[in-house]
């Protein structure tokens, strides 16, 4: 919302320094996004175009003799002569003349140069070059009317004006007019404010013969305001009109589309204008549409009305616009204009929120009444737009007299019970009743205390926002000011901690940083054959529905698609042997027995990956995970498990809970993805490894012996068929509380073994709490270990 | 006897143990090793050394010298121990030394072993934030990342088809049933989306824990926004909750006041504007001085010398009370901000895309 500090001035005596004025209006809640000083431009002048000569040496540009008032020069009986490349002046205009020595807004400045050898003393200026809009084409043609030599930011009544670009919430549809924004900071300031009645000269016929109007759904349309205008000749609005309204974004058309535009900027009042001659009888009605009716609007388009749409329709029920939205072609103004129906109405938000959004088409109008224009101004605001339309129009036109005033259903009046206690509390400082109405009251919060010494404030018709007590409190200390509130800092009763499980999965992060990896944050979001692509079968993943692009439509099942591309996309950047993991959420369909309302399943998994790494790697960093959280876990060895290595690949089991799969990485996969390399990888719930990890975080103390312990070593030969976890664990069971540990130190598979079998070998350490084991006690617990092995697998003592 | 004559051969033998003192002493400094060294033990210590054989002739001297004799061959031979070990040590620690140097080593020459990795910079940034709060007595809360439209959105204060849901652009999952929503899309939406902020997760904890609570929830949040410079579709967040009895708006001033001193050092101070939130009312904009300039004002804060962080307010009524929570007895206060930001801001990152390239040369700088 842009708002002209001239235009405010015209509600409310407001002055002080620009900057301050800035900060007020931030602090106010409407964030200065952007000021802008409109520098004076003295040097900028206004001339009469004397004369037109072309220039001897160039087509593009020509001479143009200036007269400017005390000023001598090289052009057609002592004019000043200045080169110009535009050729849209005539001889007699007033245009603006960048005098010598003048610099410009963009820097530029101007002094006395050649051009193809042809003096120019000065620069005849465009819009664009002079700051005041967009229009660069053409020099700016004057009003015949402004003073010769005057300076021109003097005539347009725009010196030292200050344009701020605020930024408006959408709670506060009052500032989405000059006249709340005016309001809002008089008030602040503590100054008076008010919007001036305006006048209007009644000439015409009485308006209740020339229009009517029928509001058929009244829960659609709460007021609808009508005016009647003859006698109307479409033309240019005046300069002043229009540079407001380029100043404030808007582009000027003609003077009823400006006036119209300019009255909704003022008072936050969008309308709408009909043709009088294309509105059979001047009737408007209004009503939600049935759907299966359609109408070309203002930009040309057709539209398909949907059941619940405002529309505006004529005696004969012909949609003639879209309510709030925008109009239809059918009754469009055009040059051929003579008598104009004004339209201000006050429609139900919701309903223009939807049809604007449904059809795509927000604009400053739809954007008004969604947020909540205010019903009270309706007469106002119909009167405004034609005293203005009077001022603009050459020889004036004939208003008629009266306003229609159509009534459906309008908010009532709010009153809202405010606490002086309740403030203080909800704020942290104390407020009496007083107080608390010198703020409420100057921004139109109308407050009576009666005897309980509580206030009753009456809500405004143009804060539609403010409803409850809650409410009110914002407004307080939006004008006490945020910033002289106090500061306390409440204590929590408890002191602040992490879940045991939120600090385990720090300490594995650590731990996987410890080993080497480095955290990947891949896109959770996959194309549909990612997931295919990665080797991974099973369950359809989880589409979105409103996807930013197919490359990013379904949920990850499984964090392996995005480890894989972020490795590959390493290894093609000559990032070598990369090792990364992630932890991160997988998603699943719903089940139909979820407990979490039909929500996908979610399940939070450690991913880790080693680009040139096997499955050495993997099988160590989970013993090492083991390790840390003392969790004393298995792997079982599995075949075709998804997306891994047909037989590279285990499932990792906490007592019979599988909880992930180590392995390497499908060869077939990475290749897919551009590695050539191995990949190692591995794979666990976090869920089940934390709580395990939980599980084992208070294990007891096992007393350190102080005897001397003893080792003794056996290897066995052992098929292929038996997991060398299983003989280990075999010993484990075998070797009771006396045998300590028990670590594989040597694999050998060679001509002394019989195909298909392999030489494991053992280290055993037996020890005893309470003495010395003697030989015969080793010996009896290495037996006990050798039978155990080879009775429970097809393995033999080497 | 007594007299010059057993007087002369006092002296006399007082002059022998001296001599055989020196003597020794000379041969202890005159060893070159440890090897040397050992050799010349049973000449100085043994009983046929010069001074045993002097001990062994105190038997014939008269008693009246024995003491003074012995007192002088005791000091002699007390003198040579001590210099022998002192030898001793100090040849052994040559010869360390020497063999010592025959292992140099150009410690430069070590090729590189094994690499500690690095936690992505979310997760630091994070973690460092979880400890601010945590320190202030916060608790950390999670939630699911999909999630209904009720957690989402309705009870957050924003019914169906409240304008202000055009506030987020939101992902929809797809699970097969599908209402009608007005999503601003003008099409279908599902009832499940990807959480849009990590609200729903104050909504969860509200449901299920009594007041008081203080908690945090940091977590990833999904915007249907076209990745750039500044925006990612898939982010990170981190939102506060308090209600306790006789929460105020100076408590959450301060409470934000305490985590930017805390966080970002006592030269950084925060200020409150309003704003609008559907879930807070008075709500407002959180700035901080401008990290760079510390206030001066500078490009990145656009010479204001502030910059956004984030929103906060006061938890709307029609919040607690969806979470049945009686808002006159209760009030509380909640804010926001964005995580991922704070990583660019202190590590002068220009491109929120890069921290998610997973590129290994971005991930182990930090």
């Amino acid at each position: 919302m842009k708002v002209l500090l001239s235009w405010l001035r015209e509600f409310a005596p407001i002055d002080g320094d620009p900057a301050e004025l800035a900060d007020h209006l931030s602090d106010l809640g409407m964030a200065v996004e952007e000021m802008r000083v409109l520098p004076p431009l003295d040097g900028v002048v206004v001339a009469r175009v004397a004369g037109l000569r072309p220039h001897p040496e160039a087509d593009r540009i020509q001479l143009v003799d200036v007269e400017l008032p005390g000023a001598t020069g090289e052009g057609t009986g002592g004019a000043l002569q200045v080169c110009c490349g535009a050729f849209n002046m005539n001889e007699g205009d007033l245009v603006p003349l960048a005098t010598v020595g003048t610099t410009m807004p963009g820097g530029l400045e101007i002094g006395e140069r050649r051009l193809r050898g042809q003096l120019s003393q000065g620069m005849c200026c465009s819009a664009a070059e002079l700051g005041l809009g967009d229009d660069a084409e053409g020099i700016m043609i004057l009003p015949g009317d402004f003073e010769l030599g005057a300076p021109l930011m003097d005539q347009v009544g725009l010196a030292g004006d200050v344009l701020y670009d605020l930024e408006v919430n959408p709670n506060r549809p009052d500032a989405m007019s000059v006249a709340g924004v005016a309001r809002d900071l008089a008030a602040r300031l503590g100054v008076p404010f008010g919007i001036p009645s305006p006048t209007v000269g009644e000439v015409g016929e009485d308006i209740a013969t020339v229009a009517s109007v029928e509001i058929v759904d009244p829960d659609l349309c709460g007021r609808f305001g009508v005016r009647a205008i003859a006698d109307v000749s479409i033309g240019p609005s005046p300069l002043w009109m229009q540079l407001r309204l380029v100043l404030c974004g808007m582009r000027p058309i003609n003077s009823v589309v400006d006036v119209s535009n300019y009255v909704m900027l003022e008072l936050g009042t969008p309308n709408h204008t009909y043709d009088l001659a294309l509105v059979p009888g001047g009737h408007l009605g209004t009503r939600r549409s049935p759907g299966g009716e359609s109408v070309v609007t203002l930009d040309g388009t057709e539209r398909e009305m949907l059941p619940g749409d405002g529309v505006i329709v004529d005696r004969d029920d012909r949609i003639i616009g879209i309510s709030g939205v925008m109009g239809a072609a059918n009754t469009e103004i055009s040059d051929r204009t003579t008598a104009v129906l004004l339209e201000l109405a006050w429609w139900d938000r919701l309903s223009i929120s939807r049809t604007s959004q449904r059809l795509g088409l927000r604009s400053e109008a739809s954007m008004r009444f969604e947020r909540g224009t205010d019903h009270e101004l309706v007469p106002i605001a119909l009167d405004r737009f034609c005293e203005l339309l009077d001022r603009v129009t050459h020889g004036g036109v004939s208003v008629c007299r009266g306003r229609l005033d159509g009534r459906g259903d309008l908010p009532p009046t709010t009153r809202v019970r405010v606490r002086p206690a309740r403030m203080s509390h909800l704020l942290g400082r104390s407020f009496s009743a007083d107080e608390l109405r010198g703020l409420l009251d100057p921004i139109g919060l109308q407050c009576t205390v009666p005897d309980d010494g509580a206030l009753e404030v009456t809500i405004p018709s143009f804060r539609p926002d403010v409803a409850t007590e809650t409410d009110v409190a914002e407004e307080v200390a939006r004008h006490y000011g945020y910033q002289r509130l106090g500061r306390t800092v409440p204590r929590s009763p408890e002191p602040g901690r992490l879940t045991p499980a939120q600090r385990l999965r720090r300490e594995l992060r650590r731990v996987l940083v410890g080993a080497g990896l480095s955290e990947a944050m891949p896109n959770p979001f996959l194309a549909p054959d990612a997931v295919r692509r990665a080797g991974i079968d099973g369950a359809e993943p989880v589409r979105l529905l409103n996807p930013l692009a197919t490359e990013e439509s379904v949920l990850r099942p499984s964090l392996l698609p995005g480890l894989i591309a972020a490795a590959a996309y390493n290894s093609s950047h000559r990032n070598d042997s990369v090792s990364l993991f992630e932890i991160g959420v997988v998603f699943g369909a719903p089940s139909a027995r979820s407990a979490n309302g039909g929500l996908p399943t979610e399940t939070e998994h450690l991913g880790a990956i080693w680009a040139g790494g096997d499955v050495g790697d993997a099988v160590h960093l989970w013993d090492l995970i083991c390790d840390a959280f003392g969790l004393d876990a298995s792997l079982k060895n599995a075949e075709d498990l998804g997306g891994m290595h047909p037989v590279r690949a285990a499932e990792v089991m906490l007592g019979d809970l599988p909880i992930g799969i180590v392995g390497e990485v499908d060869p077939v996969v990475s290749e897919r993805h551009g590695l050539t390399e191995r990949c190692g990888w591995l794979q666990i719930d976090v869920e089940s490894l934390l709580s395990a990890a939980a599980g084992t975080a208070e294990r007891p103390y096992q007393v350190v012996s102080t005897y001397p312990s003893s080792d003794i070593d056996l290897a066995f030969a052992v098929p292929d068929s038996v997991q060398a976890s299983q003989i280990g664990d075999t010993l484990r069971a075998a070797g009771g509380s006396e045998l300590r540990s028990v670590e594989l130190f040597d694999v050998y598979r060679g001509d002394q073994l019989a195909s298909g079998t392999r030489s494991l070998a053992y280290r055993l350490r037996m020890q005893a709490d309470d003495r010395t084991l003697t030989d015969e006690q080793v010996a009896e617990i290495r037996q006990r270990c050798i039978d155990a092995v080879e009775h429970t697998h097809d393995a033999v003592l080497r | 006897m007594n007299g010059p004559d057993s007087d002369a051969g006092l002296q006399t033998l007082l002059a022998d143990i001296d001599a055989a003192r020196s003597h020794g002493l000379a041969a202890i400094a005159a060893a070159s090793s440890i090897e040397d060294l050992a050799h010349t033990e049973s000449g100085l210590f043994g009983r046929k050394s010069a001074l045993g054989q002097i001990k062994q002739g105190f038997g014939s001297l008269p008693v009246e010298m024995r003491a003074t004799a012995g007192r002088a061959l005791n000091e002699a031979q007390q003198e040579l121990r001590t210099a022998h070990a002192a030898a001793a040590d100090d040849l052994a620690a040559a010869a360390r030394r020497t063999q010592l140097q025959r292992e140099w080593l150009d410690l430069t020459e070590t090729p590189p072993g094994p690499r500690r990795g690095h936690l992505h910079l979310v997760t630091q940034t994070t973690e460092r934030l979880e400890d601010v709060f945590v320190g202030m007595g916060f608790t950390v809360s999670e939630g699911p990342q999909a999630e209904t439209d009720w957690y989402n959105f309705e009870a957050l204060n924003l019914p169906a088809a409240h304008p202000a849901r055009s506030m987020w652009d939101t992902l929809y999952l797809d699970l097969g049933e599908r209402t009608e929503l007005g999503d601003g899309e003008g099409g279908e939406a599902s009832n499940v989306v990807l959480r849009t902020h990590t609200s729903p997760v104050q909504i969860r904890v509200m449901e299920v824990q009594p007041p008081p609570i203080y908690t945090i929830c940091p977590g990833r949040v999904f915007r249907r926004d076209t990745a750039d410079a500044s925006h990612m579709p898939v982010f990170h967040q981190l939102e506060g909750l308090v209600v306790d009895r006789g929460i105020s708006f100076a408590d959450l001033a301060g409470t934000l006041e305490e985590f930017t001193s805390a966080y970002f050092g006592r030269s950084i101070s925060s200020r409150l504007r309003p704003s609008y939130f559907p879930f807070t009312e008075p709500s407002a904009e959180f700035d901080i001085n401008c990290v760079i300039c510390e206030g001066a004002g500078c490009q990145t804060c656009q010479r204001t010398g502030w910059i956004e962080l984030g929103g906060c307010g006061m938890v709307h009524p029609n919040v607690l009370t969806n979470c049945g929570i009686d808002f006159e007895e209760w009030t509380g206060f909640a804010f926001g901000f964005g995580i991922d930001r704070l990583a660019l801001m202190r590590h002068g990152i220009d491109d929120l895309r890069d921290m998610y390239t997973n590129d290994i040369r971005f991930l182990n700088q930090f």
